[in-house]
């Protein structure tokens, strides 16, 4: 028991184990830390930022952040909260998501956190990118407007499928992720039972032939908001 | 053709020895070679380091000097910061544009032209400047463009465009550049006579803890602007587990309107090796790196050159200076292109053959660092400092500067002031005395820090030069009476977009935003609310950021809403129609316009 | 007491939104007793007879007429709502923001695989309004002072907004009433 480190979020008590971040602490804790990059089982990435806490009133990104004993942690507050919905409209803004015919819709975590958030409509202009889609993988295909550079199919591709089959290119602002062919992804050896044709939080990267099987009202984040699952003490 | 490809890039990888690590080196040469690195070229790359392709496009894509599409055979890169703008860029811009018929971007039908802009590359008290492959010319003139163009015309040969050598080491016939030194002032640490050698076997007399505790007397703290204490940097280091270590030189000066470590690489480069080699024995390394930007690659065999020297003089390699078990010794890394690339863990992803993106902190460097073995990572000034500290004692250095702030500082100053150059000045100098020094006291406003820095106002010109004050890595520049402070900070704006890894969403999304609104004030179009809307926005950009990059990239707003919130609020006046300002329905509908053959009813009523 | 009038349009929209303004079903009745209604498609209103509480928008602007009518309701309702995620965000018409105009004019009137048009030409009616060099969401054009998407918004979603908005309460919607699809 010594190995408990323990600390506060909003209020709370939290007990961690050595070697845990802020976020699976809070986690098995009951407590929701939004996240969008972050996923069980791949390497924290720390590029969405909205997981960002005030860790003694430095923001640190949750899923990156050691736990510490007496740390004092700062995640459902108005300020963080505000700083959050405004990371999640700049994603919204950035690309061309039109969730009214996405197949991902529903059960998308960006659009879900944005429905947690309370986001009727983003603050900043649509800045309508051109980006493109490529269809030509047999089972599986990448819409690049949908596409959030969070780099989960890129690590899942890497450590969990050890095929490497994405990464990124380009900076900045023209920063995008290519396939390790010469453009298409039929070019590749991913395989639709791959990891990394399951991680997308978005609709980015979505296998063929299954889109709208779950119908509306029975979608992942049709009634209950995401995070619900975590708060409800379900892990 | 292909076949060609094939022997050379398979040569270049076995020079770097296939390394997964070298792969920065290995598409370097690659593009030299041949003006790119293509698609064939990366799968050639990829098989012979046993990476994949997409690894090496990551990098090739990331580098402003690498491309996949081909580039001329010389590319004149035009430097388009603010400065630069200010002595005449755009004038001579457009002599470039019409002397060569191709527009910036382009590269000419005959293959044998590329024109491109690039950030800062360090000779703002020179400018205009450009680099001719990685030749640098400076003072440009409209005449010197047309005359640059028309002479590689006949010679294609960039090094035979110096026609006039610059002072010191500029004119060394490995250097030969026309570059000037432009020091004004000497203080008492950085520029004063040295001994090659001296400081390393005092060093060495010691024991490394002593070392250690000889920087921590000087209270050195780090020049690249964030001001670490060096020696507690250092303890880090050396306490950290592990056996391998290494010692980082951060000579990726990128930051707009810096150039004092060029002058100090340029000029006493042993005591920027002496301190690597220094810090090499007190934290138990035995290898340097030195991170020099692609910018400064004209130095690069001058500075190759006194490393060989310093090998054959025993100040690096086996049992330094008689030491036994002391080893250490130095590459050169070159970068390619990148701003981000100064950022400390984003310098170590770029050496290890990375794209130069950040890295997760904790762990620091100190901790785990290049290849993941502790590291320090330390600015060129600093290193020449930790040299003067060993040489003169810390009681010397710290009776310097002011007691948070201990030593000398160097400033590059440029900008609207009489002699722009180097200063060499005591910390806690006022900001008003360091314009009188450099002749810019009409000045309105002035950006220390660089365009990451802060823009001051003339009611704050009492402020102090200090890691208290205006912390600074040396940037200082100077806007007088006819400029607009408003446009300087969008131009830093400009210079974020571009310079951003892209890693994270706010400073990928977010600055791009920001110049948005920045402009639309600017233009007039602006409203109360779009004051709030650029707080707000670059309050989340700083907040929410991962690296220094993005926690600095809002500054040129959050700092001139701040000190010059007059000009903003007599840019902006509340509407009371409803519409949205920025709206303009008769360019909307141009296009349409054109197609179609017919005016607008509703735009031009 | 007059009864306050609410006003609607369909800019670059499908009539969708319309239509689940009257999936109100037989609170529609109830609706009439609060408000009246002024220019609107729903009652055929051409032109504003005079100011209105609301104005509810559906689809963005895509033509120099949308934006026409857009300012002209911003200038006769108090209340402007962008209803549905095409006046939100452009929604399908803005998918042709990524394209040339004068391919999105070819594929209408002279390339498209339905488009029969022997005169070769695109038509320069004044009947037909210019189209703008991208579709703009309305919030771009105008200020909006409410957002309820959408594709359509949920009857309950309008009809709880509305009520809340003519009783002068807050518009606090449950989370099952705001969604993008």
């Amino acid at each position: 028991m010594s190995a408990t480190i323990e600390f506060v979020i909003d209020g709370k008590e939290i007990q961690g184990q050595p070697g845990q971040t802020i976020l699976e602490a809070a986690q098995q804790a009951g407590v929701y830390i939004p996240r969008l990059c972050y996923m069980k089982g791949l390497v924290p990435h720390g590029s969405c930022r909205v997981c960002t806490v005030l860790v003694n009133g430095r923001p640190q990104s949750a899923c990156t952040q050691p736990v510490a004993p007496g740390m004092v942690v700062e995640n459902n507050t108005e300020k963080v909260t505000a700083l959050r919905r405004n990371i999640v409209e700049m994603l919204f803004v950035e690309g061309n998501h039109f969730c009214m015919f996405c197949e991902k819709s529903g059960n998308c975590e960006l659009q879900a956190l944005a429905y947690r958030l309370g986001i009727a409509a983003p603050k900043y202009p649509y800045l309508f990118p051109t980006r493109d889609i490529d269809m030509s993988h047999p089972d599986v295909f990448i819409d690049r407007n949908r596409c959030i550079l969070c780099g989960r199919c890129v690590r899942a591709s890497r450590d969990v499928d050890g095929k490497h089959v994405f990464d990124f290119v380009g900076r900045g602002p023209h920063k995008r992720v290519a396939v390790n062919a010469e453009v298409r992804l039929a070019d590749t050896n991913l395989d639709v039972r791959d990891k990394a044709a399951e991680a997308c939080p978005v609709g980015a990267i979505m296998k063929k032939r299954v889109g709208y099987a779950v119908p509306i009202g029975q979608r992942l984040y049709d009634h209950k908001p995401i995070g619900s699952e975590i708060e409800n003490g379900k892990k | 053709m292909s076949d060609n490809l094939a022997t050379v890039v398979r040569d270049i990888c076995r020079k770097y020895g296939r390394e997964r690590g070298r792969l920065m080196d290995i598409v370097r040469a690659v593009q030299e070679k041949f003006g790119c690195v293509s698609g064939p070229a990366m799968d050639l790359i990829a098989k012979e380091v046993g990476v994949r392709r997409v690894q090496v496009a990551s990098v090739v894509t990331f580098y402003a000097f690498l491309s996949e599409q081909p580039k001329g055979q010389v590319v004149i890169r035009l430097c388009n910061d603010i400065i630069d703008q200010m002595a005449g860029a755009p004038d001579v811009a457009r002599a470039f544009e019409e002397e060569l018929g191709i527009s910036f971007g382009q590269t000419t039908p005959d293959g044998k032209f590329s024109l491109e802009y690039a950030a800062c590359i360090g000779m703002c008290d020179q400018a205009p400047a450009a680099l001719v492959n990685d030749v640098p010319v400076t003072e440009l003139s409209t005449d010197a463009a047309r005359r640059i163009v028309r002479d590689l015309r006949k010679h294609m040969d960039p090094s035979r465009l110096v026609h006039r050598l610059g002072d010191g080491n500029n004119a060394h016939e490995l250097v030969h550049a026309m570059v000037m030194n432009n020091i004004h002032l000497r203080g008492p640490v950085i520029f004063t006579p040295a001994n090659r050698g001296e400081a390393i076997r005092k060093a060495l007399a010691m024991t490394p803890a002593e070392v250690i505790r000889a920087v921590k007397t000087s209270r050195l703290r780090g020049r690249g602007g964030a001001g670490f204490p060096t020696g507690m940097k250092w303890e880090f280091t050396r306490a950290a587990p592990g056996d391998r270590k290494y010692i980082v030189c951060n000579a990726d000066e990128g930051e707009p309107g810096t150039f004092k470590d060029r002058v100090l690489l340029t000029e006493l480069p042993d005591r920027v090796f002496a301190g690597m080699t220094i810090a090499g024995y007190a934290v138990g390394a035995a290898e340097g790196i030195l991170y020099l930007r692609a910018e400064y690659a004209y130095l690069q065999r001058f500075l190759e050159d006194l490393l060989d020297k310093r090998r054959a003089e025993n100040l690096l390699g086996q049992n330094i200076c008689g030491k036994a078990g002391f080893n250490f010794d130095i590459r050169i890394q070159m970068g390619a292109g990148a701003y981000v690339c100064g950022e400390e863990t984003a310098l170590l992803s770029s050496a290890e053959g990375s794209r130069g993106d950040p890295k997760n902190r904790p762990p620091f460097p100190a901790q785990k660092g290049y290849l993941d073995c502790p590291t320090v990572v330390n600015n060129v000034e600093t290193l020449a400092c930790v040299t003067k500290i060993l040489e003169a004692g810390p009681a010397t250095f710290s009776e310097h500067g002011s007691p948070g702030s201990t030593g000398t500082k160097l400033l590059s100053i440029s900008g609207d002031c009489k002699v722009p150059g180097v200063f060499e000045v005591p910390f806690g100098i006022k900001l008003s005395e360091v314009l009188k020094l450099a002749g810019g006291e009409d000045a309105i406003a002035v950006q220390v820090g660089g365009a990451s820095g802060q823009m001051i106002a003339r009611e704050e010109f009492g402020r102090t030069i200090c890691f208290d004050d205006l912390a600074t890595g040396g940037s200082v520049m100077i806007f007088g009476p006819e400029r607009n402070v408003l446009e300087v900070a969008d131009k830093f704006m400009e210079f974020f977009v571009e310079e951003s890894c892209g890693y994270c969403t706010p400073c990928r999304v977010g600055n791009v935003l920001l110049k948005e609104r920045l402009e639309r004030v600017i233009a007039g179009q602006g409203e109360p609310a779009d004051l709030e809307y650029l707080q707000d926005l670059g309050q989340t950009i700083k907040t929410m950021s991962r690296c220094g990059l993005g926690q600095t990239s809002a500054n040129p707003v959050l700092t001139t809403l701040k000190n010059f919130r007059a000009t903003y609020n007599a840019l902006v006046k509340k509407r009371t129609d409803g519409l949205q300002p920025a709206f303009d329905l008769g360019a909307a509908v141009g296009e349409a316009e054109t197609i179609i053959g017919r005016k607008s009813e509703h735009a031009h009523a | 007491m007059a009864k306050p009038k609410v006003a609607t349009t369909s800019l670059a929209g499908c009539f969708g939104c319309h239509m689940s303004l009257l999936d109100i079903d037989d609170r529609i009745l109830k609706l009439v007793e609060l408000v009246d209604f002024d220019k609107s498609p729903v009652d055929d209103i051409k032109e504003f007879t005079g100011r209105c509480a609301v104005g509810l928008i559906e689809g963005g602007c895509c033509n120099e007429e949308n934006v026409k009518v857009l300012r002209d309701f911003r200038a006769h309702c108090d209340i402007l709502i962008s209803v549905g995620d095409c006046a939100i965000m452009g929604g399908i018409p803005a998918m042709r923001n990524g394209i040339p105009l004068q391919e999105c004019y070819a594929e209408a009137y002279l390339k498209g695989p339905t488009v029969h048009n022997p005169s070769g030409r695109i038509p320069n009616d004044p009947e037909l309004p210019l189209l703008l060099n991208r579709v703009y969401p309305c919030h771009e054009v105008v200020k909006i002072d409410y957002h309820l998407p959408g594709c359509p918004p949920p009857a309950d979603t309008l009809w709880e907004a509305l009520v809340a908005l003519l009783s002068d309460k807050p518009v606090q919607l449950p989370y099952e009433l705001v969604k993008y699809d």
